[in-house]
């Protein structure tokens, strides 16, 4: 089981590694769309393993669905057949800054010490966060370890939903507002001038 | 898979959008490079939920799915982000015949 999975996370990261790189290094820029839906469905794929299945779904349909084919049309729409996608004169800095970046944030991450949950509670982390999508048997929390009846009810009525229309309903509001005003920006922006 | 590994290859991408935000010279290329760089992020505070989720479980169960919710907050964003930009590049290809950033800079003067 665990080897499926770890053998899932090498194949996911490299097609996500390749197609990134593709995207930032091919010159044709309809192929560059084209391998940013492959990166967004291998970031779908680690929100599968990361026992985030609600995630998946969203980046499927929102990332893979709606902006892969809006970069599309723009770039259909917009094309510029003679030049494609040049680097600018930034070269040495464009690849200094972000390799000394990377190089903090891989020391950071190996470094530190990050305190993770314990081994034994891994199941009920994974279940927990399966269970605020779906709805699982008794029996499934119970041998996932929530022992007391108390929690598994807890368990149950803890979901996704529940926090952004609860804990989280300010921020929420906040940001369906911020998406009707930049769909309005983008309208008002896109549209001709003349009409 | 643990935890660095997937912090690895989130900062192994975000260097990659980094780049490609700052080398291309056409601006739907840039908006794809952040694109990718938002991703990165989700996927790191995605794997902070699994793995470091914080008092998870003893205090309230709930707080094992914080990391999830800010990540759908983060791909709402990125989806204003788009829909914005992507309106300022056709107003730009409207107005200069180009969408080459060198060439975008009639607030210099």
């Amino acid at each position: 089981m665990l080897a499926i999975q770890d053998l899932a996370f090498w194949v996911l990261s490299v097609v996500a590694i390749v197609a990134a790189l593709g995207v930032v290094l091919v010159r044709d820029l309809f192929r560059a769309a084209l391998l940013l839906a492959v990166v967004f469905i291998a970031v779908a794929g680690f929100f599968v393993l990361l026992s985030a299945e609600f995630l998946a779904v969203v980046q499927v349909l929102i990332y893979v669905g709606a902006i892969s084919v809006l970069f599309i049309f723009g770039i259909m729409l917009t094309r510029n057949v003679r030049e494609g996608n040049l680097p600018n004169h930034l070269q040495i800095p464009a690849v200094l800054f972000p390799a000394l970046l990377l190089v903090g944030m891989v020391i950071a991450a190996v470094a530190t010490d990050w305190r993770p949950i314990p081994e034994a509670a891994t199941d009920m982390v994974e279940l927990a966060q399966t269970q605020s999508v779906t709805v699982l048997t008794e029996g499934a929390l119970e041998s996932g370890g929530f022992d007391s009846s108390q929690a598994r009810e807890e368990a149950r009525q803890s979901g996704l939903a529940d926090l952004l229309i609860g804990r989280y309903v300010l921020p929420f509001e906040a940001v369906s507002l911020l998406l009707l005003a930049a769909l309005i920006g983008g309208l008002a922006l896109a549209r001709s001038r003349g009409s | 898979m643990s935890l660095e590994a997937m912090l690895i290859v989130a900062a192994v991408l975000f260097a990659i959008g980094l780049y490609g935000a700052l080398a291309r010279s056409n601006v739907i290329a840039v908006l794809m490079s952040i694109e990718i760089m938002f991703n990165a992020v989700n996927l790191t505070v995605v794997a902070f939920a699994r793995y470091v989720a914080p008092l998870a479980l003893r205090e309230s169960i709930s707080s094992v799915l914080t990391g999830q919710v800010f990540a759908i907050f983060i791909i709402t964003v990125a989806a204003a982000e788009i829909a914005l930009g992507l309106g300022i590049v056709f107003a730009m290809y409207r107005n200069t015949e180009t969408v080459n950033l060198t060439e975008a800079s009639q607030l210099r003067n």
